[in-house]
């Protein structure tokens, strides 16, 4: 009952000076809206620049690294135990790329209940013979089935068919980049160079895309079998294990655990592209930064404008409570003034904000470094929303707050007694 | 007849500001329900501040005031706005009305806070009030559509809500003319002697002054004649 008095009196003066409470109403709306628009477009810019590499990148990827062993013979030799010895220009063991085992670990990750998926691949450093030139190159060995499922393999072949790379024996798909320089139409043979010197014909099934030059200037997929034909190397040849987490923060920890358990290098995603997350996280606190500073801008009009009502209507607040309102009642009334305009401001923002997202996203936006993205993303995290609502609530009431407790203070005594 | 309504002991005020100037000095009097008591003087004799005191708007003085036996120092600012909500009604020389309400709302406002009857009573007794004033036909318009006298009547039936114990006016006819002077001085005289509403009100005119029940007068901060 008391409240709804309160709130009567607020819509009362609220209405009287309709136009300006408009004007502030619009204030905050503008504001909401860039705001949720701004961190909308950023965080979908964001989850695609980071999609370009994190989408593809296993979240542990398991390797044999080739280096020196630990153990040289003098090491282990009963004579000179005990003693300091210094070998100089150590070189690495005789050993294949390989992952030893690989069977056995492969089986072993997929039935770890942490791991959606595992994708064995092969790396494969090539030349591609073109005329009398060698271009230098890579083919990745890839199960095409799973590489479509945990990396989205399918989503970067732009031309051609996916899964002509397994059905369709000695075939590969090319990167856009090392195509056109090949000048290999799809259905052409391309002949490359292994770098034991042996030279394979392949049959061009598709091109493939990844966004970044350097990439597809270079790389090219190939089925594992032909990369295993290609290198002259058994069935069991397996030079990487790329591992999806279902939880990709548990990667670091996960890694550690398996390079202990398997006895091979693993690297996780966090340290492999550690620059991605910074760069994310920058973008994403300027993006707030801003649309915080448009709030807070949209925060200072509401206080003019109660400022100046406080000023308009000081005969009524006296003559108020002349008649028994306290300071704390009015002190409410204009709160209710404040967030009667940040709530009515905010949820219009919030509206026009999805609006113009939707907007944003029919906009198209092709660029040939992103065959996938034919529009401006998007990001509709409702969070953002939710920061919207909170912090217009929150800067609005501040607006108000300071106004009011002025005008709580009013002594009805002063402008009854200057008339 | 014999009940205090309001005892003033001993009061005085003085402004600091450029300089000290006492504008009340040892004001003593009280007054008893059913009175109708004028108070005047020259401009500047402290008439009016005398009344911001007792109606306990302004705090700052010395000495002791209490209304219904109630000393008024102690209380709190909301505690203060519950008296003058409930036990004072005011009229200005200016009426005050709030221009975003109609006159049926203004004359609530002071009844919706005390919140003692439901919504509907407080629109009944509105309505009496305004009867009483003879403007119950002017209820639903805004003030601003009202003249001068009709307006000083809505203010009084705002006064008369919560059917207070004292109402207080600060030169209620100054604004008005001859007639509506005489039509709110009728008025008050009607309430004094039909309800026996307790009535204390600052005039300069003295005319007003010689009708009602008791004069007081005051000189320079001090009651010369009572």
């Amino acid at each position: 009952m008391k409240y709804k008095l309160i709130a009567s009196i607020s819509k009362s003066l609220l209405f009287a000076r309709f136009k300006q409470t408009l004007v502030a109403a619009i204030g905050v709306t503008f504001s909401i809206t860039m705001f949720i628009t701004l961190l909308s477009f950023m965080s979908g810019l964001n989850d695609l620049l980071d999609g370009l590499i994190l989408n593809r990148t296993a979240h542990v990827r398991l390797y044999n690294e080739i280096k020196a062993s630990d153990q040289q013979p003098v090491d282990l030799s009963e004579k000179y135990k005990g003693h300091h010895n210094f070998v100089s220009s150590v070189k690495p063991r005789d050993e294949k790329a390989e992952i030893h085992n690989s069977g056995a670990i492969i089986h072993a990750l997929e039935t770890d209940n942490r791991v959606t998926g595992v994708a064995p691949k092969i790396m494969a450093q090539v030349f591609y013979n073109v005329g009398s030139i060698d271009l230098t190159g890579v083919i990745n060995g890839i199960d095409v089935d799973e590489e479509t499922r945990l990396f989205f393999f399918k989503n970067y072949v732009v031309e051609g068919n996916y899964i002509d790379l397994k059905n369709t024996p000695n075939s590969i798909i090319l990167g856009k980049g090392a195509a056109e320089k090949m000048m290999s139409a799809i259905g052409d043979i391309i002949q490359v160079t292994t770098s034991k010197g042996d030279r394979v014909q392949l049959k061009v099934v598709g091109y493939f895309q990844s966004g970044i030059q350097e990439i597809d200037k270079v790389q090219s997929y190939a089925s594992i079998s032909t990369t295993q034909k290609i290198l002259g190397q058994p069935n069991s040849y397996i030079t990487d294990i790329q591992v999806k987490l279902k939880n990709v923060l548990d990667a670091p920890m996960i890694a550690k655990e398996f390079q202990k358990k398997f006895n091979v290098e693993a690297v996780d995603i966090q340290t492999a592209n550690s620059q991605f997350e910074t760069g994310s996280s920058i973008r994403t606190l300027i993006s707030y930064a801003v649309g915080i500073t448009l709030l807070i801008v949209a925060g200072f009009g509401i206080y003019n404008i109660l400022n100046m009502m406080i000023y308009e209507k000081m005969d009524s607040i006296a003559i108020l409570k002349a008649t028994g309102f306290s300071g704390k009642d009015v002190n409410n009334i204009f709160i209710t003034i404040a967030l009667s305009i940040g709530i009515f401001g905010g949820a219009l923002g919030l509206l026009f904000g999805y609006g113009l997202c939707n907007i944003i996203e029919h906009i198209p936006f092709n660029t040939p470094s992103l065959p996938t993205v034919k529009t401006y993303p998007i990001n509709y995290n409702p969070k953002f929303y939710m920061i919207g609502t909170v912090f217009s609530i929150i800067t609005t009431y501040l607006a108000g707050y300071f106004p009011s407790r002025k005008a709580s203070k009013i002594d009805p005594v002063i402008i009854i007694r200057g008339k | 007849m014999s009940k205090k309504i309001l005892i003033a002991n001993k009061i005085c005020k003085s402004f600091h500001d450029p300089i000290t100037v006492q504008v009340l000095n040892d004001i003593s009097f009280s007054v008893d329900k059913g009175e109708f008591i004028s108070v005047i003087g020259r401009s500047g004799c402290g008439k009016s501040t005398l009344l911001y005191i007792l109606s306990t708007m302004d705090t700052d003085y010395s000495g002791e005031l209490f209304i219904d036996g109630v000393l008024m120092r102690t209380k709190k600012e909301k505690e203060l706005a519950r008296v003058r909500n409930e036990k004072i009604g005011f009229v200005f020389q200016f009426h005050y009305l709030l221009n975003e309400f109609s006159v049926l709302q203004n004359v609530m406002l002071p009844g919706l806070k005390l919140n003692k009857y439901s919504k509907k009573e407080v629109e009944h007794r509105a309505y009496e009030k305004l009867k009483v004033l003879g403007i119950e036909n002017e209820a639903l318009k805004l003030p601003n559509q009202l003249s001068g006298g009709q307006k000083q009547r809505v203010a009084i039936a705002r006064a008369l809500i919560n059917d207070p114990l004292i109402i207080m006016g600060d030169e209620p006819t100054g604004n008005l003319d001859k007639k509506n002077s005489e039509v709110v001085f009728q008025i008050f005289k009607e309430l004094a002697n039909s309800f026996q509403q307790t009535l204390l009100i600052v005039t300069h005119d003295n005319e007003f002054a010689a009708r009602t029940n008791r004069i007081i007068e005051m000189e320079d901060g001090k009651i010369i004649n009572m």
